[in-house]
């Protein structure tokens, strides 16, 4: 996959959150997402930074434009060396289903994004790439 | 950075001005609790209007700020939330159950108001 | 026949081939780029454009081609083609004028192609299979882009009228009402609560009657829509009354385990109306005559 303009932020404490929200604000302002989907983009991004805060070391997100032929949108891929997620289908459920504040808000932010998907492997990290499309 | 808490007659009212960290949160709710707790305040006032997301930790920790304060006999209204935030937050599946909320500042002052004056006639 | 050259691994004889292509191409640009131009003129394509516009296209055009060919990368063309759907270059005119110049194009460069290796078949064919798939796949860039700045035209237009369907009615002040026609998906539901939302902030309401009756089908998804946006008023300090789910549409949804404990529902919109006034605070001033016994 090919991210334009990409941009890279390191996701360690929570101020770090903050900032990976801006970042994908301007990128989605710049990409002439509507108001609402701004705040969409803005809040699956803080979901998923948050996660790796609390969960994960080392966390980092690229973001940036991506093409499908004239079609363009927003990636953004979190990557982390945290424990991993031994059952990503029942995260991403209980995600869903709890609001009150448990499960790892993956569920969450996929209802939120166009394409979501998430690799992990137990003892070595994951990997979060969600993309929305103009 | 922390909030603002200005005492207005018998409420309190606190403007985020910008997202803050856990921290800033933490010592948020005690400052509240314990101006609610030394001025016996009936009704206190959460203005969210800057807050350009809001996210299940925001969500989460709101509510809990409303339920210490209740615990301290309280009512908290969440104000200001913008549109879109909220859009995106009930997609999100958030739902800040059990936390009133109003449009803006003068809403939540007569929401308090009116619950003040229910809570007297009963 | 031969099989089709691989690009990835292109033998130093397909190598020189192509550079010798490129360089033809080049070479005759002038006199292929007038010869395209003509021929469009003659299939009355260019209607519509000036003859500066024709001129600075058709050399951009003609360019970008040649540049895929030579490099294998069609980056150019896809943003080339992009450009010209957002500039609404794209939108004015029709199917035939864009695919029929395109195709113009091709024949004129294959036409060329023929011309100059006529004395020898073998490498001619050779010649084409480099040139046709680079030829068919720019066409197939330009031809998506065209249909998707049709499409992104045609969805705008959808929008539109979306939200003619659905006004948001102030009856009085604090008072909104939102009768909702027609089947409800998830667009619709979305575009329905953001013009919502909107609306309430600008108005300041504090009540919404929403109305159901002219909504055919009320399943669970329908039901989550409809539970989502009453929450999301919520969170801007209105209320919302339903009018128009039957008692037995609401009993079916209880069963199925939606949630419509917070939602007032009622039959018709003057119920609902009068119970909006009541949350607001007015006195209803007259009452319904009661039912015969």
């Amino acid at each position: 996959m090919n991210i334009e303009n990409e941009v890279r932020v390191s996701v360690c404490n929570e101020m770090d959150v903050v900032i990976a929200r801006q970042r994908g604000r301007e990128i989605a302002a710049q990409l002439g997402f509507s108001r609402t989907n701004t705040v969409i983009i803005a809040t699956a991004i803080s979901e998923i930074a948050r996660n790796q805060v609390e969960y994960a070391q080392n966390g980092e997100m690229r973001m940036g434009v991506v093409r499908n032929g004239p079609r363009c949108g927003i990636v953004i891929i979190a990557t982390d060396q945290g424990p991993g997620i031994p059952d990503v289908e029942k995260a991403m459920r209980d995600g869903f289903s709890t609001s009150k504040g448990l499960g790892l808000g993956l569920g969450g932010a996929k209802r939120l994004m166009d394409e979501f998907t998430v690799e992990s492997k137990v003892g070595r990290g994951t990997k979060v790439t969600m993309k929305k499309w103009l | 950075m922390p909030v603002p808490i200005m005492k207005q007659g018998e409420y309190l009212i606190a403007s985020i001005q910008s997202a803050l960290t856990d921290v800033d949160l933490l010592t948020f709710q005690s400052s509240l609790s314990e101006m609610v707790g030394r001025h016996h305040t009936r009704g206190v006032i959460i203005d969210v209007t800057i807050l350009d997301v809001i996210d299940s930790f925001a969500a989460r920790t709101l509510r809990a700020i409303a339920y210490t304060l209740k615990l301290r006999g309280a009512d908290t209204v969440i104000v200001g939330i913008q549109p879109e935030v909220a859009f995106s937050m009930v997609q999100l599946g958030l739902s800040l159950e059990g936390v009133k909320t109003a449009l803006d500042l003068d809403d939540g002052l007569e929401l308090l108001n009116k619950r003040g004056n229910d809570e007297h006639r009963e | 026949m031969m099989p089709k050259p691989s690009r990835t691994q292109p033998s130093e004889r397909e190598d020189v081939l192509l550079n010798e292509l490129v360089a033809h191409f080049r070479e005759k640009r002038g006199a292929l780029r007038k010869q395209w131009v003509n021929q469009m003129v003659a299939k009355r394509l260019l209607q519509g454009l000036t003859p500066t516009e024709v001129e600075t296209e058709s050399e951009t055009i003609y360019d970008t081609c040649i540049d895929c060919l030579a490099t294998g990368k069609y980056d150019s063309a896809e943003k080339y083609a992009s450009k010209m759907a957002e500039r609404g270059v794209l939108r004015g005119m029709t199917t035939e004028q864009i695919i029929g110049g395109l195709l113009v194009l091709r024949d004129v460069y294959g036409r060329s192609l023929f011309d100059k290796y006529q004395k020898d078949q073998a490498r001619l064919s050779k010649a084409l299979d480099i040139y046709e798939p680079v030829a068919n796949k720019i066409l197939s860039i330009v031809a998506m882009a065209f249909i998707l700045e049709r499409e992104k035209v045609v969805r705008n237009q959808q929008q539109a009228i979306l939200e003619l369907s659905t006004p948001v009615l102030q009856v009085r002040e604090g008072l909104l009402i939102l009768p909702i026609i027609g089947v409800v998906d998830s667009v619709r539901a979305k575009q329905l609560t953001e013009q919502l939302l909107r609306s309430i902030r600008e108005r300041r309401a504090k009540v919404l009657v929403m109305d159901i009756t002219g909504v055919p089908a009320v399943d669970t998804k329908v039901a989550n829509h409809l539970v989502q946006t009453v929450e999301a008023v919520r969170l801007l300090g209105a209320s919302t009354v339903i009018t128009g789910l039957s008692p037995e549409v609401a009993q079916t949804l209880v069963t199925i385990g939606v949630d419509l404990s917070k939602v007032k529902t009622l039959g018709d919109l003057q119920s609902g109306i009068d119970e909006a006034d009541r949350i607001m605070g007015y006195r209803v001033l007259y009452q319904k005559e009661p039912a015969a016994r």
